[in-house]
């Protein structure tokens, strides 16, 4: 006779243990230091990985389930988006820059960040903080993809969009994001593990990720919120991911707080540099404005960081070192940034333009501290000079930092107006950092970033012009051909936003949409 | 006491969601952006199965939270008919 089974479904808890539990074992061919010969050398000591805990406790049948839903709902905005032709349904084509800067720069750390974990689901011990690593890996080659598929449509009307990868291994600008990828990539699996899913998806991608898409959702670009907050409920997995693999390792011995506290400071720092790009388009590229980068710093990172870090006390954990000259950044750092890509916007693959009273005063009000003392002035006489047809392109390179790459426009602690620059000599070269914090990561591993490839060192060395170029002719010109060698369609892709073919473009079929 | 919050796409499934942390939580507030909602709350907050399912009239997986989510803060307790975050400081 048959037994009817009468035993109740299993809860998620134990769904997550038998998935994660007991699957692994001791291998007896080759010792289980040989199988995993990377997870000990950074001096991270691990004495019992079961407890390891993603509280999530997704099961892979629920991980397809809920991504397979969520990309249902992506991919139906995606068509509509393109088949309505919603390119036309955002504020103004000024916006676009902000989506090209995201797509050239932020895009491809996605799949960087798929590669690092990949590289760590296979290299951790322990069997639950593998599928953790490879369900981000999935995730993070999702947001690729889902970004490719959603940012392609813009590339059929507009600008700049071209090249993305020809464009990430050689553009100046974009060797910003690209030195943070590979930093992280080359780490081992522990640092990796503190630098992406803890200083960067828990303390900073909030920054990235919900204001700005909000933003996008302000100014009509249903692609780019979409694809941004699908991206994001991901995003809020690896967060719970990054909150709980610092638990565990703190946890695991005392040894390793020291350890984990310096990369927090390295990471953080790291992080909080790349995002002055973010900061930039929040506060200078969306026409209409849902907050300033100071109050998201506020909210996300002094807020809710400081949460957290008060939480990270107790087991000896201080808020990272450059913490208090990154809370005092957020009065100056987007319009430092503006301020090096106005100049810059010849050699820049998205546009940039003047502001109008308008936006100025948006800025004055958000940033009554710092802005019309220092920034509006400049940005004003930036502007008249435009008006008389003088428009300012920077004709030279900037020097570069060693350790961010960012060309050295930030300024002193306590005196905005004047540039920080910090030297070191090691083994008779000379290095170049913007930062206290930038010159100590490179003092505690020179061995490392002595090898950072500084696109404006590489272009004065002759490394950066096409192979048929002839720097002797008379006629070079050297900055002309540094932009082709970029693969940049120029006076099309650079250059001021006002008399832009993107520019033209928008108008003229914004115009069409609406009449016959 | 440090905030943790839950933000969540502003649309018709994530209602529900915001509804009964609201109901559940009398201290936590719901904030409006563009496309968002954001909920927070001191100390702690907690989303109940139960809740949203009598709101609705329908079955409701607590993961399915995860469909609209959009960010997380503070640490995370998970079952099949709660979750809670909340800070230990």
């Amino acid at each position: 006779m048959d037994m009817k089974a009468t035993k109740k479904k299993l809860g998620i808890k134990e769904r997550y243990a038998h998935m994660t539990r007991g699957l692994g074992w001791e291998p007896t061919y080759q010792s289980a230091d040989a199988v995993f010969p990377y997870d000990k050398y950074e001096g991270i000591k691990i004495h019992d990985w079961d407890k390891w805990v993603d509280p999530f406790r997704l099961t892979m049948d629920a991980y397809w389930k809920y991504q397979g839903e969520k990309d249902r709902k992506l991919y139906a905005v995606i068509e509509a988006f393109a088949q309505n032709n919603g390119h036309l349904n955002i504020t103004d084509a000024r916006y676009l820059s902000a989506i090209k800067l995201f797509w050239q720069g932020v895009s491809p750390l996605e799949n960087y960040v798929v590669q690092g974990f990949a590289r760590a689901g296979r290299h951790f011990r322990g069997e639950a903080s593998r599928v953790a690593c490879q369900m981000q890996a999935v995730d993070e080659l999702r947001h690729y993809q889902t970004q490719a598929h959603s940012i392609s449509n813009y590339n059929k009307y507009y600008n700049g969009f071209h090249s993305q990868r020809h464009m990430w291994d050689r553009v100046w600008y974009l060797s910003v994001p690209k030195s943070f990828g590979e930093d992280a990539l080359t780490s081992g699996p522990f640092e990796f593990l503190i630098a992406i899913s803890f200083s960067f998806e828990y303390v900073l991608t909030n920054l990235l990720f919900v204001p700005f898409m909000s933003g996008a959702a302000y100014n009509g670009d249903m692609s780019t919120v979409t694809f941004g907050f699908s991206a994001q409920s991901d995003e809020s997995r690896h967060m719970t991911l990054g909150i709980e693999a610092i638990k565990f390792l703190l946890e695991q011995d005392p040894a390793n707080v020291p350890i984990v506290q310096g990369w927090i400071d390295k990471w953080f720092w790291r992080g909080s540099k790349v995002l002055a790009l973010v900061g930039m388009m929040m506060d200078y590229m969306l026409p209409k404005r849902v907050m300033s980068w100071k109050e998201a710093w506020e909210i996300y990172a002094e807020e809710n960081g400081g949460a957290l870090f008060r939480d990270l006390a107790r087991y000896g954990i201080r808020p990272p070192k450059g913490w208090a000259d990154a809370c005092e950044a957020k009065d100056h750092l987007s319009h430092q940034v503006w301020l090096l890509f106005y100049e810059y916007g010849g050699a820049a693959a998205f546009h940039t333009w003047s502001l109008t009273d308008e936006e100025l005063d948006w800025l004055s009000a958000k940033y009554p501290d710092s802005f019309d003392k220092y920034y509006r002035p400049r940005l004003e006489f930036l502007r008249d000079k435009h008006a008389r047809g003088e428009r300012v392109y920077q004709g030279t390179l900037p020097t570069l930092c060693t350790t961010c790459q960012i060309p050295l426009c930030f300024t002193e602690p306590g005196d905005p107006t004047k540039i920080s620059h910090r030297e070191t000599v090691h083994k008779d070269e000379k290095y170049v950092f913007c930062s206290d914090h930038c010159q100590e990561i490179f003092g505690n591993e020179p061995e490392k970033f002595v090898q950072s490839w500084l696109p404006v060192n590489q272009i004065y060395q002759g490394n950066c012009f096409n192979p048929d170029v002839d720097p002797t002719a008379p006629d070079f010109d050297p900055l002309k051909a540094v932009l082709e060698y970029f693969k940049y369609n120029l006076g099309r892709d650079n250059g001021d936003f006002e008399g832009s073919e993107d520019q033209r473009n928008f108008a003229m079929w914004r115009g069409q949409a609406s009449k016959n | 006491m440090s905030k943790v919050f839950i933000i969540v796409q502003a649309n018709e499934e994530a209602r529900p969601i915001v509804e009964a942390l609201l109901q559940d939580n009398p201290h936590a507030v719901a904030q409006e952006s563009p496309a968002m909602v954001r909920v927070e709350a001191e100390g702690k907050m907690t989303l109940n199965r139960a809740t949203v399912e009598d709101l609705t009239g329908q079955p409701f997986n607590i993961q399915q939270l995860h469909v609209n989510l959009i960010s997380i803060s503070g640490h995370i307790d998970e079952d099949d008919d709660y979750l809670t975050v909340a800070w230990a400081n």
